[in-house]
């Protein structure tokens, strides 16, 4: 996917007008809350399974290679393939030739952030090869040929009735407002696609090394017939997606409906392991596992492996005050809201996506509800610190905060010069107690009165009262 | 006596110096003794979320050495007090000297509310504020410090005052120090939200703990022209709350 994330100043200017995509967001920022905490209050151990979820993957990821290696050999066992692929453009080359190999036309396809960052879509397209999304949120954004805007609800942002004008204009059927009709509209046009597809492709929610199977949890049962119906199954997986046991991903499943919908568990939790036996009645006839690195092995061993610990629930996303008012698109790439702003850099680089961890207050939601535990400030200080040292920043932002910080470490300077400034401010704006506009402080002033100081600095005023200074 | 030096912090220093002497009165009624010390300017967080690691650490050694020898330092705000407890540590994680002097300034630092409830456990001078208020937690003091009840606790002696809570008290204002320049139609917004939210409560007046949001959601609200009053909690727990309110004419 092409990055419009150093854009982000403007796209979120755009988003903040856009009246229908306020209307689509407001369910993020109440429902998804509500519904996480009512299932996170209704599970004793929470908590406790957070911890063991954050272990599980520390321990894996401190030795990947083992699982990895052992993941193949069990592919292998079951009749499977693992390719290796290092970045995008090898995974959608294996994808192709994978797809050739049948003469593909069509292949029907779960949902996958990761599909969507290396691009499969417009990949395939080019190669003639048309690519179905077959969940509805993906469906619906493929109509509207748009990137999804939340890990998890991709179609957050559009209205029923902008998805009903889309099915209108796209299946040619009389224009519906209700939300099941929809819904049996999408899926009725979708049926026949699942037995023409010759490919189905699948991301993967674990890769789970003592089996070799790869799982995926989704709710519309979607998944499950886009990996058994066709000769061939793909899962797009990239490595962090391992875990060594059935009985670890169990524990990181408990945690991670409940962090994403408040769901205890997903409707489908479904497990493939190889390609189908002779004794099976039905399934693939071959089963590929597109393995891919494109940027995280980079990441082990550095302050930014805990990023490789996220299982893309969306928490952090549904509790950012950020995401609320500017939603995932604004973001401008694949992974919006903390884990985008954290992640992004890493993968775009830091000169491309300096905006995303800048673009936060701190509030500290994110980590709060994070299941896997990750630092996301922190991470997000980490590419603030890199984008000063190289300066990244807009020279002006920069060379405040240097002569700022210039003052701040001589005290008797500092009071001299903001004893001066506070007199002029207080002297101006004490009649009306506040500013309508100031030259200097025109981002405050453009959405919010600037209130006068009360007049005098408390330093000033604990001096001259003889108060204690040692 | 317990001797407490008060990081004033640079908001209140220089913006609004009654809650300044409001923390003192609250402090000294529960039987301390206040210092001031003269080298303190800011706890160095626009530099730290700026990305500017080096300025943020000359100011934390600049503070550290500050308040060297006092029994407790206490800030009139969770944001800077959770800097010094929760980022000077972690500023000088490769500095084992320097880490130690931050770590032991971290032990004796606390926000206001929290000491004077959960350190001094003293009930507090009567004080008496006629009206009904909210109180917006901020994110520093309810996320890095956990401080939710200490407030509540104290506005729950002073007579006369009725609280009546936000629908979203856990919600950001928007401030977020550097980012409300940075970013200021995305501050805006998230400013409008909880703008709206303290109205809805129909409380006569807000108030929180720390300068910033104070004055980003006072700013918001006298935009849309609420005539909703903005104050700092120490102002009401001091009885210091008869003059102009945040953003009020002062003539
Ligand atoms: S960073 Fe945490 S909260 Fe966000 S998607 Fe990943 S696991 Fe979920």
């Amino acid at each position: 996917m092409k990055s419009t994330a150093h854009g982000f100043k403007e796209n979120a200017r755009n988003a903040l007008q856009d009246t229908q995509l306020r209307d689509a967001l407001s369910v993020v920022g109440t429902n998804f809350i509500v519904k996480r905490r009512l299932a996170a209050d209704a599970l004793p151990e929470f908590e406790t399974l957070r911890d063991e979820a954050t272990a599980i993957k520390n321990r894996t990821l401190n030795e990947l290679d083992l699982h990895l290696e052992r993941f193949e050999r069990k592919v292998v066992e079951h009749g499977g393939v693992v390719h290796w692929c290092i970045d995008a453009a090898a995974a959608r080359e294996t994808v192709l030739s994978i797809c050739r190999s049948v003469n593909a036309k069509t292949v029907t396809k779960g949902k996958s952030m990761l599909g969507e960052e290396i691009g499969i879509n417009p990949f395939l397209e080019a190669n003639n090869i048309r690519p179905i999304e077959t969940d509805l949120g993906e469906y619906i954004i493929q109509l509207a040929d748009e990137p999804p805007s939340h890990i998890i609800a991709p179609a957050v942002h559009k209205t029923k009735s902008q998805i009903a004008d889309l099915f209108e204009k796209h299946h040619k059927r009389p224009r519906s407002m209700d939300g099941e009709a929809l819904v049996a509209e999408a899926r009725a046009m979708l049926r026949q696609s699942y037995f023409d597809a010759d490919v189905g492709i699948t991301g993967a929610n674990f890769l789970v090394a003592e089996t070799g199977s790869s799982v995926i949890v989704t709710n519309e049962g979607n998944g499950d017939l886009t990996q058994t119906l066709p000769k061939i199954h793909i899962v797009l997986a990239s490595i962090e997606k391992l875990v060594p046991t059935f009985e670890d991903m169990a524990t990181i499943l408990r945690v991670l409906a409940r962090s994403a919908t408040g769901q205890q568990m997903s409707v489908y939790t479904t497990v493939s392991t190889g390609a189908r036996r002779a004794e099976d009645p039905d399934g693939p006839e071959q089963y590929h596992v597109v393995l891919i690195d494109q940027g995280r092995s980079a990441m082990l061993g550095t302050e930014l492996q805990d990023l490789l610990r996220c299982i893309r629930c969306g928490a952090c996303m549904n509790h950012c005050p950020i995401y609320h008012a500017v939603g995932g698109h604004a973001y401008g790439w694949v992974y919006p809201g903390p884990i985008g702003a954290a992640l992004d850099p890493a993968l775009l680089g830091v000169a491309e996506a300096h905006h995303l961890p800048n673009a936060s207050t701190f509030c500290g939601r994110c980590e709060e509800v994070c299941p896997m535990r990750i630092p996301l400030p922190k991470i997000m200080r980490h590419w603030r610190e890199r984008a000063f040292e190289d300066d990244i920043q807009p020279v002006m932002q920069r060379t405040a905060i240097r002569w700022w910080a210039f003052l701040a470490r001589r005290p008797f300077l500092y009071r001299a010069n903001t004893r001066l400034a506070m007199w002029l401010l207080h002297a101006l704006g004490k009649t009306r107690g506040r500013f309508k506009s100031l030259p200097f402080a025109g981002g405050w002033t453009a959405g919010r009165d600037l209130p006068a100081p009360q007049g005098g600095t408390f330093h000033a005023q604990w001096a001259a009262k003889g108060g204690r200074t040692k | 006596m317990t001797t407490v030096a008060l990081f004033v912090t640079c908001l209140v220093d220089l913006y609004r110096p009654g809650v300044g002497f409001a923390s003192v009165k609250l402090l000294e009624e529960a039987g301390c003794e206040v210092v001031v010390p003269e080298a303190q300017t800011c706890c160095g967080q626009p530099a730290y979320n700026s990305g500017d690691r080096r300025d943020a650490m000359a100011i934390a050694r600049q503070v550290i050495t500050a308040f060297a020898d006092f029994d407790y330092v206490v800030a009139p705000s969770g944001s800077c007090a959770g800097m010094i407890k929760h980022h000077y540590p972690a500023l000088f994680a490769g500095d084992p000297q320097w880490r130690i002097k931050a770590d032991d300034l971290a032990r004796r630092t606390h926000e206001l509310t929290s000491f004077l409830v959960d350190v001094l456990q003293v009930e507090p001078a009567p004080a008496r504020f006629d009206g009904t208020v909210t109180y917006h937690d901020s994110c520093s003091s309810l996320r890095e410090l956990g401080i939710q009840a200490q407030p509540r606790a104290l506005l729950g002696k002073v007579e006369g005052l009725a609280l009546r809570e936000l629908k979203t008290p856990e919600a950001c204002c928007g401030f977020g120090g550097t980012f409300c320049v940075k970013y200021p139609e995305i501050s805006t917004e998230i400013a409008s939200r909880k703008a709206a939210d303290v109205a809805a409560t129909g409380a006569g007046t807000l108030l929180a703990g720390d300068m910033g949001c104070l004055l980003n959601i006072a700013g918001r609200l006298q935009r849309e022209g609420h005539a909703v009053k903005v104050r700092h909690i120490a102002e009401v727990l001091a009885g210091m709350a008869d003059g102009p309110a945040i953003g009020e004419p002062q003539s």
